[in-house]
């Protein structure tokens, strides 16, 4: 009980030495704010983007282009063993006259094409796979099975895109991790420097503490709840500051979607977050005030 | 409950600040250390509050070798002696209240427990009623009588003064020497380190003389033979 108390009273007294001097304290949590916002940041938007794309990920499909020479009915014939085989969600055949329409209609050379003798295009057709984008393995062996048929000019993967797409959103994940880290490192080098200030502004407190048989532990104690502290604190300004600044996007985003006739909404940060952040702030400034307070308080001897 | 054999203490810089001291101080008495600045008074009073070990010799301290004590141990030792500075050394953003709990504060006391003492500690250097003063709105006789407070406060067996009357007018010096007295006649055993002779003439109490990093006269004496004897 008295242990607890203890530790309530050293919490009390550091969150007091905070509050006498504001502004200091207020420089020091706004910077571990900044640093602990980008990573913050960073994740929000990639989970953003991921909602807005997340609609067409699933949508890959595979244009099969016959050769020319491939009269329609065994054009025909092939679509119908397309759709037999296994792993073939939906296909349809676009027939070169098809094609060749729907191009005179929307390209405007309706001129130009009327001087051909013949239809330059192939019969393609259009496949749907069961496995979406997230079985590449699957999409890739239908892909070779269609590539083998004699008939078959070129296999093109309208989904590549959506592969690479996603293959940035996991670099920028990377790439968030590494800024977390090195950023985390920052914070640690922040809270551990205005500890070791805040220790030589307290020397004659340590000194006499220490004289009237203070133990290390009991010296070290209320300097790393001030690093907890800063901590705390810290990762409630990042989380205000992603707010808001999500706040302020989330109009333009807005527009920017409906222009693509989209109903996405930019989405803020979650209550997760506020506790990830929390957490590991106060994690991160109880280990800076450690090690400075490990590395300071131990030459702080009284009388010498 | 003091004892110095052949103690010699050499600062890291390389200045002797002792050259050879024995002495012994048996549990409740009462002890003047003199001596000119610079003479090794203070280096005796840190050696015993182990602020610093020994180089050569044993000081032994309450039955503690002060040169072996594990640093573990030392906030225990500590909590045994009591220390009144010159300059007083109160932390001066703290009441008067909190400068005199320190030392239960450290030791984990229960808070009646600390509430109690430190008005009995209070009430002991007549300043009863000044818990929630700061340190500089009190007077430097009374900055000083909450340092004495402080050192007491816990009730150490071993109370240690360098030049505690050394900014205090002949007055008030003699209001805290009468402050000591009465401490001393409750059975602390009290070593005070100070340039005022007149006062320790006075006193008519034992006066250990340090020169030059060696004891050069201990008047008053009863173990004196002893102290020869182990020469």
């Amino acid at each position: 009980m008295s242990w607890l108390l203890r530790h309530v009273q050293s919490l009390l007294s550091s969150a007091g030495h905070l509050a006498r001097a504001p502004i200091a304290t207020l420089f020091t949590v706004v910077v571990m704010g900044m640093a602990l916002a980008l990573p913050l940041g960073l994740d929000v938007l990639v989970r953003n983007v991921r909602n807005a794309t997340g609609d067409f990920s699933g949508a890959i499909g595979i244009s099969v282009y016959l050769k020319t020479n491939v009269p329609e009915s065994r054009a025909q014939q092939l679509l119908k063993n397309t759709r037999e085989r296994n792993g073939v969600r939906s296909a349809t055949l676009i027939t070169a006259t098809a094609a060749l329409a729907q191009f005179r209609k929307q390209s405007g050379f309706g001129a130009a094409l009327d001087a051909l003798e013949d239809n330059p295009l192939p019969h393609v057709l259009a496949i749907t796979p069961a496995a979406g984008s997230s079985d590449p393995a699957a999409i890739e062996n239908l892909r070779r099975y269609l590539q083998s048929w004699p008939e078959v000019e070129t296999v093109q993967l309208d989904g590549d895109w959506v592969a690479r797409f996603n293959a940035i959103l996991a670099l920028l994940r990377r790439l968030l991790l590494l800024a977390a880290g090195l950023l985390g490192l920052g914070v640690v080098a922040v809270v551990g420097n205005t500890i070791r200030l805040e220790i030589q502004n307290r020397r004659a407190e340590i000194e006499v503490t220490k004289l009237v048989g203070g133990t290390n532990a009991f010296v070290r104690r209320p300097f790393l709840y001030t690093g907890a502290l800063y901590g705390l604190l810290g990762g409630l300004c990042a989380f205000v500051v992603v707010a808001v600044a999500l706040w302020l996007l989330a109009p333009f985003a807005q527009r920017l979607a409906q222009t693509y006739g989209s109903s996405f909404a930019l989405q803020g940060p979650a209550l997760r977050d506020l506790g990830i952040l929390l957490g590991a702030g106060t994690l991160l400034g109880w280990v800076g005030a450690w090690l400075a307070a490990g590395r300071h308080l131990a030459r702080i001897e009284p009388g010498t | 409950m003091i004892t110095f054999s052949a103690v010699a203490k050499r600062y890291r810089n390389g200045r002797e600040a002792l050259g050879n001291v024995s002495l012994h101080i048996p549990p409740g008495e009462m002890v003047f250390l003199t001596g000119r600045s610079g003479a090794g008074k203070s280096t005796v009073l840190k050696l015993i509050a182990l602020l610093e070990r020994p180089t050569r010799g044993q000081v032994l301290v309450g039955g503690e070798n002060t040169g072996k004590l594990a640093a573990r141990r030392i906030p225990a030792f500590r909590r045994k002696v009591g220390v009144v500075f010159q300059d007083h050394r109160l932390l001066a953003d703290r009441p008067v209240f909190d400068n005199v709990a320190l030392p239960l504060i450290v030791a984990g006391s229960a808070l009646k427990e600390i509430d109690k003492r430190v008005r009995a500690a209070l009430d002991q250097v007549g300043l009863l009623g000044s818990e929630r003063q700061l340190p500089a709105e009190l007077s430097v006789g009374e900055q000083q009588r909450v340092g004495i407070a402080r050192a007491i406060v816990s009730r150490p067996p071993v109370l240690i003064a360098d030049e505690p009357t050394g900014n205090l007018d002949p007055q008030l010096a003699s209001e805290v020497m009468g402050l000591f007295r009465r401490l001393n006649e409750v059975g602390v055993t009290i070593l005070v380190a100070t340039h005022d002779l007149h006062l320790v003439r006075e006193s008519g109490l034992r006066e250990i003389v340090i020169e030059n990093g060696r004891v050069a006269g201990d008047e008053g004496s009863l173990v004196l033979p002893i102290i020869e004897a182990r020469r």
